[in-house]
């Protein structure tokens, strides 16, 4: 990734013709080679393959979870790090971007809690599940 | 807007890791300095879209773990009869190659448009609209089918009534942005293929003028949605 040219000098001589003024000069745009869209797509391509055979095989219990969360994770991080070019951003705006979805987190611990309450005094008032 | 400040001292100036994001960030200017205010508002909408679908998610754990009757079998709703055998989520896993493939020709369509190769991006742009209608084809059919099937969003022949309710919120909710996404895809592939970037035609709703990142801004929200779909697929198709 290190070849992958952030900054199109080029592009703002153009660019400057359309949009004038001071924020245009230093906006960086993306170019990056072919092929590392190739690999990622190839890789995308395979996570996912791996997740499906996953429930194909019929894996279960915590291996299933774990499994199914790692290609999940791998999958987004490809995607928002290329794809979108988050890995080539200051990392400013990386933190704007990706802490506030990491703190949903917080907002899970709060409703495991709560499904499990109401999942218990469900048991106790109406018995076990037919 | 195309004012503002950006800083006193040169690009170059600019520190990287923790100081970086204090002077960016407390510099009193711009914080998003080398990103342009379209990009940034894109990026900005995104994480209030991740909240919405986060929400939904979170709505359907919450659902899915506090009822007593057990969850319909997602691998055995979805299969699909090919051939004589039953092939367990073989439809939506051939729904998640279509979409990451668009995703593909997306990210190739940005990178011909900041080269101004007009045609090829033009192209690809389509290409990927194609593939994102497809996906809602698909979809349509995963819907007609568990409807004619019994499913309900109050309830369902499997078990949990609230699988249902789940699965239309969800999907649905996800299919609305894949559909307002072909359409824009379209516009935008339609602008692009009249060289409006090239010549500075204004918008016929801004009357701005664009600019091929507006490419790489559409490709952002393409790509949202197929991010949305990763999670979607092993939260609710595969767990």
């Amino acid at each position: 990734m290190a070849e992958a040219t952030a900054n199109g000098l080029g592009q703002h001589a153009l660019d400057a013709a359309h949009a004038p003024g001071a924020a245009a000069v230093a906006e960086a745009h993306q170019e990056h080679p072919i092929k590392l869209y190739l690999v990622v797509w190839a890789w995308l391509f395979i996570l996912s393959t791996c997740s499906y055979l996953v429930d194909y095989f019929g894996i279960h219990g915590y291996l299933r979870w774990s499994l199914i969360l790692i290609f999940m994770m791998l999958k987004a991080g490809l995607i928002v790090a290329v794809f979108m070019h988050m890995a080539w951003e200051r990392l400013a705006m990386m933190y704007a971007i990706i802490l506030p979805p990491i703190l949903v987190l917080v907002f899970v611990t709060m409703m495991v809690l709560e499904a499990d309450y109401t999942l218990l005094t469900r048991i106790a008032f109406f018995g076990p599940g037919p | 807007m195309a004012e503002t400040t950006l800083t006193h001292s040169s690009p170059m100036a600019r520190p990287d890791g923790w100081r970086g994001i204090a002077t960016d960030w407390a510099s009193d200017q711009r914080a998003f300095k080398n990103v342009s205010w379209g990009k940034a508002m894109m990026w900005i909408f995104l994480l209030s879209d991740t909240f919405i679908f986060g929400c939904f998610l979170l709505s359907y754990m919450t659902a899915r773990m506090s009822t007593r009757v057990p969850w319909p079998n997602p691998s055995e709703v979805f299969a699909l009869r090919i051939g004589g055998s039953e092939i367990p989520l073989i439809l939506i896993a051939i729904m998640t190659f279509v979409l990451i493939s668009s995703s593909g020709t997306m990210a190739m369509a940005v990178n011909f448009g900041y080269r101004r190769d007009r045609r090829k991006t033009a192209i690809l742009m389509l290409l990927t609209a194609a593939l994102g209608a497809t996906f809602v084809g698909m979809q349509a059919f995963e819907w007609t089918k568990l409807i004619t099937e019994g499913v309900r969003p109050w309830g369902n022949p499997w078990g949990a009534a609230q699988f249902g309710s789940c699965f239309f919120m969800i999907t649905g909710f996800h299919g609305t942005h894949v559909t307002i996404g072909v359409i824009f895809l379209i516009i935008v592939a339609r602008k692009v293929w009249r060289g409006d970037f090239d010549t500075g035609r204004p918008g016929f709703f801004t009357s701005r003028r664009g600019r091929y990142e507006n490419v790489e801004i559409m490709g952002l929200y393409w790509h949202f949605v197929d991010l949305v779909w990763v999670f979607i697929f092993a939260f609710f198709y595969l767990w």
